[in-house]
C-alpha cells in the first residue's frame, strides 16, 4: 500500500503536526515503506484464528462503583500553564480551578 | 396524518434518527474512581486518569456495565456477550486524552425496539440500532475571560450510554415522543436520572429530507447537543426547511455537524468540527474485550421492573382506563404507583379522574412533587370512597379536597369538623324546597305556567339554603315532584 502526498497532508492535519509542503513527498515515501513492511503479515493465513487481544489469558478486570479518587485540583492543575486556581487565601488549599486555553468559540 | 413540509416543487418528508446520550447513574466514573456528582467545584472530581496524564490506566466500573445491560434489556435489545472498547480520536480542548474511549464495531447492546404512542391512539415501533458505553468529555466555559476558554474536567470520564435510533422517525412530534418514552424507560430502570437541565440526557438529531413518496436516504446533517425536547423539535423543523430550500434552489447539502441556537431558533455550521469526521477508531490497547457473565445478565433480567408499556396495558385491562389516561399515568413510575395506591380496591375510573384532575392540578399549583405530595394517596383514596358511598357530592368533594390541601387532614375528619356531609335525608331536602317555594310563590306560578328554565334557579336556591350539601340527584327528583305535582 502506498500513500500519496494529499493523504500525508491530511494525516498530518488530523495529528496536528505541521509538515512543510516540501517534506510531504519524502514522508509519503517513508510511510509507504513502513506500511509495505507491515503488510508482510498479511501473507500469513489466519482463516479461523480469532483475533488475539492480549498475550495474557485474562478477563477485563472490573472495579466497584465507589468514589476512591479525585479531590486534588492542585495536583491536576500543577503543570498546566495559565491555570486559574481558586482558593480563599494564598496558603489555603485549592477549592477548585480551571485549565485555560485560547478561546474556542463555536 | 403524516407530517409533510410543503416546498415550491412539492411535498417533502423528513427522516430523523436520534442519538441520545444518557448519563449512567453511577457514583464513580466509567474508568476511574473520581466522583460524578453534579455541580462540584471545578476540577475537584478529576483523577489523573480523567485528566489524561501519561501512564494512567483505565479500569472499568462494573456498575456502569450492569446499567448498560439493564437498559439494553429494557429496550428488548440484543445483548452482546463480547464487546470491545475503541478509541475515537479527535482534538478538542475539553478532551485531555486526545481520544474518547467509546465502542465502535462491537457495542455492548445491539438491535432493539422502542414503541411510541401517537396522540391518535396508534403506536409506532422505532428501531434501536445500538447502545454503547463511552466516556463524557469535560466542559468548556467561554464567558469567564475575554480571550480564554476555561476548562473544567469534572465531567470528563463520566459514563454515558449512547443510544442510537434507526432513521425511523418522520416528524418533530415523533422525535419528541421518542425522547419522552426513552426517558421514561430509563427512569423506570433507574439507569439514568433523565435530567435534561443538568445534561444527564442530551440529544443529537440526524436530519435529512426527501420528496414525499421516495424511499431514498439523502445526505444528513447532525445537530449536536440539544438539551430539551422542545428544542430538538424546533431544530429538526428548522433544519428540514433549510434542506428543502437548498434542494429547491438546485443546491446540495454537505454532511456536517451543526449547532442549534435556541435564542434565534436556527441551526448553524460548527466550523471547529470540519475535519472531525475521520475519527480513526481503533481498539483501545489499554482495555481487554468486555466479556459478560451470562449469570450476571440473567440476574439483571430477573430483576427488571414492570416497564411503561406493560404497566399501561395492565392499567387498561385491570382498571378499565382509556389508553390516553393510562399513558399519562404510567409516564412516571411515581405517578403510576400513586394512582395504584389510590385506586386499589376502589372505583378506578373515579380514582383516575381525581389523580389526573384535581391532584395533578394541585401538584402544579403548589410546586410539590409526587414524591412529596400535598395530599397523600391514602387520604385521596378515602375521598374517593366518600364520594362513592354518597357521603359527598362531586361539588362537596372539591371543597373537601381544597381543605385537605390546606390542612393536610384526612377527608373524614374534615367532614366531621366542618359539617360538610351531603344531605340525603328526604325530609331535610323537602323542608328546604318548601321554604324556597313559600318565599317565591310568583316563580312557582311561572314554572307551572310552563317556564321550565326556572327549575335551575330553584335548584340553585335550595343548594344555597343547604350550603351545597343537598344530594343533587335527590334534590332534582323531589323538586320536580313538588312543583309539577
Amino acid at each position: 500500500m502506498s500513500l500519496d502526498k494529499s493523504a500525508v497532508r491530511s494525516i498530518a492535519e488530523l495529528a496536528r503536526i505541521e509538515v512543510p509542503e516540501e517534506e510531504l513527498d519524502h514522508l509519503a515515501g517513508e510511510l509507504s515503506n513502513i506500511l509495505t513492511f507491515v503488510e508482510q503479515l498479511a501473507e500469513v493465513n489466519t482463516d479461523g484464528v480469532p483475533p488475539m487481544t492480549s498475550v495474557a489469558a485474562m478477563a477485563l478486570p472490573m472495579r466497584e462503583d465507589r468514589v476512591t479518587d479525585g479531590g486534588y485540583p492542585d495536583g491536576i492543575l500543577a503543570n498546566a500553564p495559565g491555570a486559574v486556581v481558586l482558593r480563599d487565601s494564598p496558603q489555603a488549599p485549592a477549592q477548585g480551578g480551571f485549565f485555560t486555553v485560547p478561546k474556542v468559540v463555536e | 396524518m403524516a407530517y409533510t413540509l410543503q416546498g415550491e416543487t412539492g411535498d417533502w418528508e423528513v427522516v430523523i434518527g436520534l442519538e441520545v446520550h444518557a448519563q449512567v447513574t453511577s457514583s464513580a466514573k466509567l474508568f476511574s474512581g473520581a466522583a460524578t456528582e453534579f455541580g462540584a467545584d471545578p476540577n475537584t472530581q478529576v483523577s489523573f486518569v480523567d485528566a489524561g496524564m501519561p501512564g494512567m490506566l483505565p479500569v472499568i466500573n462494573r456498575y456502569c456495565v450492569e446499567q448498560a445491560v439493564r437498559t439494553g434489556l429494557g429496550l428488548a435489545a440484543q445483548i452482546n456477550m463480547t464487546s470491545v472498547f475503541a478509541r475515537k480520536n479527535y482534538f478538542y480542548a475539553d478532551l485531555p486524552q486526545g481520544y474518547q474511549i467509546s465502542q465502535y464495531e462491537l457495542p455492548i447492546v445491539g438491535n432493539g425496539t422502542l414503541i411510541i404512542d401517537m396522540p391518535d391512539g396508534t403506536s409506532k415501533h422505532i428501531g434501536i440500532e445500538r447502545l454503547h458505553l463511552e466516556q463524557d468529555a469535560g466542559k468548556s466555559l467561554h464567558d469567564q475571560h475575554p480571550s480564554k476558554s476555561y476548562i473544567d474536567l469534572n465531567r470528563s470520564g463520566v459514563a454515558l450510554m449512547e443510544i442510537v435510533s434507526k432513521p425511523d422517525l418522520r416528524s418533530p412530534e415523533e422525535a419528541g415522543l421518542y425522547i419522552a418514552k426513552l426517558r421514561s424507560i430509563l427512569r423506570y430502570l433507574g439507569t439514568c436520572d433523565g435530567n435534561m437541565q443538568e445534561g444527564s440526557l442530551r440529544c443529537d438529531a440526524n436530519v435529512s429530507v426527501r420528496p414525499k413518496g421516495s424511499t431514498e436516504l439523502r445526505t444528513r446533517c447532525e445537530i449536536k447537543n440539544v438539551n430539551s425536547i422542545r428544542f430538538v423539535q424546533q431544530a429538526i423543523e428548522y433544519e428540514a426547511r433549510r434542506h428543502i430550500e437548498v434542494y429547491e434552489q438546485g443546491g446540495t447539502i454537505d454532511q456536517e455537524t451543526r449547532l442549534f441556537d435556541s435564542g434565534k431558533g436556527v441551526t448553524r455550521s460548527m466550523r471547529s468540527k470540519e475535519h472531525a469526521h475521520d475519527y480513526r477508531y481503533f481498539p483501545d490497547p489499554d482495555l481487554l474485550p468486555l466479556v459478560l457473565d451470562p449469570a450476571m445478565v440473567e440476574t439483571i433480567k430477573a430483576g427488571l421492573p414492570e416497564l411503561p408499556d406493560a404497566k399501561k396495558e395492565r392499567f387498561i385491562r385491570d382498571y378499565g382506563l382509556s389508553a390516553y389516561d393510562a399513558g399519562v399515568l404510567v409516564a412516571e413510575r411515581a405517578s403510576a404507583d400513586f394512582f395504584e395506591s389510590v385506586a386499589k380496591g376502589r372505583d378506578s375510573k373515579l380514582a383516575a379522574n381525581w389523580v389526573m384532575g384535581d391532584f395533578f392540578g394541585a401538584l402544579n399549583a403548589t410546586g410539590r412533587t409526587i414524591e412529596d405530595p400535598p395530599v397523600t394517596a391514602a387520604n385521596l383514596g378515602m375521598l374517593v370512597d366518600l364520594i362513592k358511598d354518597g357521603t359527598l357530592s362531586g361539588r362537596l368533594a372539591k371543597d373537601v379536597f381544597a381543605l385537605m390541601l390546606e390542612t393536610g387532614k384526612d377527608p373524614a375528619t374534615l367532614i366531621e369538623e366542618k359539617g360538610l356531609k351531603q344531605v340525603t335525608d328526604t325530609g331535610a331536602i323537602e323542608a328546604a324546597i318548601d321554604a324556597v317555594m313559600a318565599a317565591n310563590p310568583d316563580k312557582v306560578a311561572e314554572i307551572k305556567a310552563g317556564k321550565d328554565k326556572l327549575m335551575g334557579w330553584f335548584v340553585g336556591q335550595v343548594m344555597k339554603a343547604t350550603q351545597g350539601k343537598a344530594n343533587p340527584a335527590m334534590l332534582n327528583e323531589l323538586l320536580a315532584k313538588k312543583i309539577k305535582g
